[in-house]
């Protein structure tokens, strides 16, 4: 009888482990049936792998990722049914820790011949070696991380200007622009903020006056908020996501700090940030290397999704493309493709398209600022 | 680093470290009364403080129907109407986490002590089933009906197994306690509108500065805090020396068998221990709203180990020790940010820890439910 008990119990566990697997993967397939399955199951030769932050603390800056991707892929295979691309879709919330697992799954998918992706910069930086150890091409329209370049991978190609170009004319807006008496910086010490962070402050110089960091984790963030309205400068500059610029920008106003709010690219976010801060987010600053991208783009993009397109949708769309052309020229295998990657020019909707040697893209980026203005993100002007 | 800012911004830093310790203290209660209790780390009591924030969502948006922002605005209410609806927001925020953590109580622990009884075989039954259903459905009506048709035999089977009434080893206990957390959590990732994504909580209460203390603002919602924490620790406190059911409290931490043996009903003693512990991780989250507005299925992880922390600070299972741990603890991460930079705030809260833990291994308090210092 003891025995039976003792297999009854190891059974029962056996197959609760095996439901929360069940479980969790039918959770995951249900959050985005609309968005990335394509209209119709292609039995396609080819697919191209998304790396892209899908949940988590910064979905909502995926979300336009994928989207954008995936509206170039079903305008490809309406144009081409004969020579159909699949999209395939690879979560990794945004984690550097996720990263490789996720990279070894894109690379372990023999049908996938580029990687557009991946998301952001920590996962950038925990992915890239195995992708360049299997030779897989990779194309972001995000990770702007300015010192990815520099680390020799022969698959790392961005389409965007990254926060070296970001960091200076966020600076130089400030200070040609804002023209505050002081500065004060925060980061929140990822690798994407607190390089962002780094690079405006360099280029404002003399006039920061406090800085600080802060655990992105945390809720409370008043002795950050302490140190600003001790320091009590005009600018306030953080460098994170949107996530944490919400609670901060509410503490900040609590604090009664009234400085000007000043974000990078990963605050540009709708929902995430200027809807969630509420009153605390009006009259933010936000620079993004980002562009809106062309009229057909928007209006493709309205028809299908029903929204004004998100942040680095028109990237995503470009990135997709330069992949999707190439296959489209004859590329096989992904050492074709990552070749043709290297010779790759052409025009694509927010800038001409041609990697340098380090994988940035060529032409010199021009960095956006847009402003919150009655709770709306609004193009403001641009800064060169 | 600019060490002196620290002078500037002392009082500052000490009225926000105030605050948050004394929320981190509200859910160290609980922590603490259950290990004096059980002598058992209870760690899905951070869950019952997340639990709880959502308790105080779901109070203010729907019950009272307060939109999160009003043409743009917050939506702020003053006089009674303000008053009625934050106390109103404190007693069910409360009363979910207690309920929740009286839930936990009953279908982890109280199995693993040997005395499982049937609420609690046909509520853990239903949950396997819930799980299980997984596998077939994604549709939550046909889940449901699938986990309900399994929880009949299941908790016949469950039953036999609790009626054994044996002991389990102390391990089962923590992984039953970890398996809790991760459920709650995840339950309300999954099944919430917004899933993972972070809540904003309808501001209410205009947070003015009432005033000003050596330069640091004196804002209403801190007072809030403070007054109400204080209230509520006193109230505790009271009731664990002065009534009866404190006694049996008192008795059982001293030793549970000799106070069974002497006709106290520990399971209940058990229970009421959860449900006080779960109604101050209630208020503690109603106090966090007010004050950050804002929650997120995995907001208690780091709240909660905190928190736990400064029960081991002041001394676990010691409730006055609960109270000293969460403000030195939050004082110091306050202090400690200021001179060496906020990212630096976890690790000074656990260098704290770990200094105290040297030269007073049982915490600054020491380890004492049942004796005099309660």
């Amino acid at each position: 009888m003891k025995k039976f008990w003792k297999l009854a119990a190891t059974a029962a566990a056996a197959s609760l482990i095996v439901a929360a697997c069940g479980g969790s993967d039918s959770a995951s397939d249900t959050t985005a049936p609309e968005t990335t399955a394509p209209a119709a199951k292609l039995d396609c030769e080819f697919s191209l792998g998304l790396q892209f932050p899908e949940t988590g603390e910064a979905a909502n800056l995926g979300a336009p990722m994928v989207k954008g991707a995936q509206l170039a892929v079903d305008e490809f295979n309406a144009a081409n049914p004969d020579n159909c691309v699949e999209l395939k879709t690879f979560d990794t919330q945004g984690d550097p820790a996720k990263a490789p697992a996720v990279a070894q799954a894109v690379i372990d998918d023999a049908t996938i011949l580029g990687l557009i992706g991946p998301g952001f910069s920590g996962e950038s930086k925990a992915a890239l070696p195995l992708y360049e150890e299997a030779g897989l091409g990779t194309v972001t329209g995000s990770a702007t991380n300015a010192e990815l370049q520099l680390n020799g991978w022969k698959v790392f190609h961005r389409i965007l200007g990254n926060d070296s170009v970001q960091g200076p004319a966020i600076a130089k807006y400030i200070v040609e622009t804002l023209k505050p008496a002081s500065v004060g910086i925060i980061d929140d010490a990822s690798e994407y903020g607190a390089g962002l962070a780094a690079t405006v402050s360099k280029a404002v110089g003399a006039g920061v006056k406090a800085s600080d960091s802060i655990d992105p984790k945390a809720s409370d963030f008043s002795a950050a908020v302490s140190k600003m309205k001790n320091a009590n400068p005009a600018v306030i500059f953080f460098g994170g996501y949107y996530g944490e610029a919400v609670k901060l920008s509410k503490q900040l106003r609590d604090a009664g700090v009234k400085a000007t709010l000043v974000f990078g690219d990963g605050v540009k976010d709708q929902a995430g940030y200027a809807d969630a801060a509420g009153p605390a987010a009006e009259g933010a600053i936000i620079a993004c290397p980002c562009k809106d991208g062309s009229a057909e783009f928007i209006a493709a993009w309205e028809a299908k999704y029903n929204e004004v397109p998100g942040t680095y949708g028109a990237e995503y769309y470009d990135a997709a493309n330069v992949f999707l052309n190439i296959i489209k020229a004859g590329a096989k295998d992904r050492a074709a493709v990552q070749a043709a990657l290297g010779t790759y020019d052409a025009a694509g909707i927010t800038k001409q398209i041609k990697f340098g040697a380090n994988g940035d893209a060529t032409e010199a980026a021009t960095v956006y600022i847009y402003k919150v203005t009655k709770g709306k993100i609004t193009f403001v002007a641009d800064v060169k | 680093m600019s060490n002196w800012l620290i002078y500037e911004t002392f009082w500052d830093l000490t009225v926000t470290g105030l605050v948050l310790g004394l929320i981190y203290a509200l859910v160290a209660l609980g922590y603490t009364m259950v290990y004096g209790v059980l002598r058992l780390i209870n760690f899905a009591h951070s869950e019952v403080f997340m639990v709880g924030t959502f308790g105080v969502l779901v109070s203010l948006t729907k019950v009272f129907g307060i939109p999160i922002f009003e043409g743009g605005q917050y939506p702020f209410r003053t006089g009674f109407v303000l008053v009625g609806i934050l106390l109103a927001s404190l007693v069910l925020g409360m009363f979910v986490s207690g309920v929740s953590a009286v839930a936990i109580e009953r279908i982890a622990y109280r199995p693993l002590r040997g005395a499982g009884d049937t609420y609690g075989a046909v509520a853990l039954a239903f949950i396997t089933g819930l799980v299980l259903s997984f596998i077939f459905s994604d549709d939550i009506g046909a889940n449901l009906i699938i986990a309900a048709v399994v929880a009949g035999p299941l908790s016949v089977l469950y039953l036999r197994i609790f009626k054994r009434g044996r002991q389990a080893p102390r391990l089962a206990f923590l992984i039953s306690a970890i398996g809790a957390s991760m459920a709650l959590a995840e339950a309300v990732a999954i099944w919430g509108p917004d899933e993972r994504v972070m809540y904003q909580t309808p501001r209410i209460l205009e947070k003015k500065v009432l005033f000003n203390f050596f330069g640091a603002d004196i804002r209403i919602d801190f007072l809030i805090v403070a007054v109400g924490a204080v209230l509520m620790m006193t109230s505790l406190l009271l009731f664990v020396n002065r009534t009866r059911l404190g006694r049996g409290i008192r008795a059982v931490a001293q030793d549970a068998e000799t106070s069974r043996i002497l006709g106290v009903n520990v399971d209940l003693v058990i229970l009421v221990t959860f449900l006080l512990g779960g109604a101050m991780a209630g208020g503690a989250a109603m106090m966090f709203t007010l004050v950050y507005d804002q929650t997120r299925f995995n907001i208690g992880f780091l709240l909660g180990v905190k928190s736990f922390t400064a029960a081991v600070l002041g001394g676990i299972g010691n409730i006055r020790g609960a109270l000293l741990g969460g403000v030195v603890l939050g004082l110091a991460e306050n202090y400690g940010s200021a001179i060496f930079g906020g990212q630096w705030k976890d690790v000074i809260a656990f260098v704290v820890l770990l200094v105290v833990l040297m030269f007073r291994p049982t915490g600054i308090l020491g380890e004492s439910l049942a004796k005099a210092r309660v």
